[in-house]
């Protein structure tokens, strides 16, 4: 048996000590039941979660290197979207 | 009615046994390690082995502890012959193909579930507490032999094959599970030990369950061989204490 019928699956596993779900890995399965078992097996082995996510990597739309131009660059001359670019009255110490 | 020393004693007999299981079930999941069908089941498969054999270690540890002589866990895992291995014959089978362990691994899973569940009201504490401990690891166990053993019995002609001619070579092995001697009477008389006559039945609800799904035929009751906890094994036994214990019978006491 080979892993070329088997679907490829992203991971992302909750650990402890976070809140949100972080992208650990991916993983050959036959179908999403098994690819849980498998990201529990092969991802959690030292404990390292409390919840898993897997997800078939075919169903995740990612975003184009050619496109990055048009996608990010217009933001760099926008200053005025930081947080950080505003100057805060005294009485506010902390934000 | 056993004094106080009697009962130590079968209990440590008693516990060595359910010892022997774990180590040679382990040991033959292991033989699967950089052999699985791929990468994923390869280490899925690793686990389970090393449930078991951290299972052994755990029962060794309390047999060790019940014998109260010097021996350890060690002196039973690499210094005792097969006549003095009491582990049921089901374990110590060769993997097989992948089908023949996956079957195996149900039929042994299914049983372990059943036992430690009643394990957990083993009067003895600390079997209790291992009980408590490996049932989780079972439960997955399952979980998993379950799923493989429909997806192949309900796969292609060729994995159905594959699983029927397994299910029908290991059958004969599964009564042995539920046999029991006069040791396994009394302490399950005592409060200790498991009756496992008593728990056929379910498991056969199991089976039958789970072959259906699988599309698989239970077998007939025709044959059964059994003598494993009376340290009457098969001839595969020996090959694989032979490579579990080389190291430690040429270089004893060797440490790194």
């Amino acid at each position: 048996m080979t892993t070329e019928n088997l679907e490829l699956f992203e991971v992302f596993i909750r650990s402890k000590r976070g809140l949100d779900h972080k992208h650990v890995g991916s993983l050959h399965a036959e179908d999403p039941a098994q690819a849980l078992e498998y990201a529990r097996d092969c991802y959690t082995r030292r404990s390292e979660g409390v919840s898993i996510w897997v997800v078939r990597s075919a169903d995740i739309v990612a975003s184009q290197e050619d496109d990055a131009e048009s996608f990010y660059d217009p933001s760099d001359d926008k200053p005025y979207r930081h947080a950080t670019y505003y100057q805060l009255p005294d009485p506010v110490n902390n934000m | 009615m056993m004094s106080e020393q009697q009962l130590q004693q079968a209990t440590f007999e008693y516990t060595l046994r359910l010892g022997d299981d774990a180590l040679v079930l382990g040991h033959r999941i292991s033989e699967w390690v950089r052999n699985g069908p791929f990468l994923e089941e390869d280490i899925a498969y690793g686990n389970v082995a090393l449930d078991y054999i951290g299972r052994a270690r755990m029962f060794y540890g309390y047999a060790a502890e019940l014998a109260d002589d010097g021996r350890t866990e060690d002196s039973f895992a690499y210094t005792r012959s097969e006549r003095e291995f009491s582990n049921l014959l089901i374990n110590e089978l060769p993997r097989g193909d992948f089908a023949y362990s996956q079957v195996r691994q149900l039929l042994v899973d299914i049983y372990a579930n059943l036992f430690l569940t009643r394990l957990l009201q083993s009067k003895d504490a600390t079997l209790a507490a291992i009980a408590a401990k490996a049932i989780k690891e079972s439960r997955y166990h399952l979980r998993r032999s379950r799923e493989w053993v429909i997806r192949l019995g309900d796969g292609t002609e060729e994995s159905q094959h594959r699983c029927q001619l397994a299910l029908d070579d290991i059958w004969g092995y599964s009564h042995e599970m539920f046999e029991m001697d006069a040791l396994e009477q009394q302490l399950a008389d005592a409060g200790i030990g498991v009756d496992v006559s008593s728990l056929r039945d379910d498991w056969l609800v199991q089976i039958r369950e789970i072959l259906a799904e699988a599309t698989l035929q239970l077998p007939a009751d025709d044959w059964k061989v059994s003598g494993g906890r009376d340290g009457y094994h098969t001839e595969f036994l020996g090959h694989l204490l032979t490579e579990l214990q080389i190291v430690h019978r040429s270089y004893p006491g060797c440490q790194w």
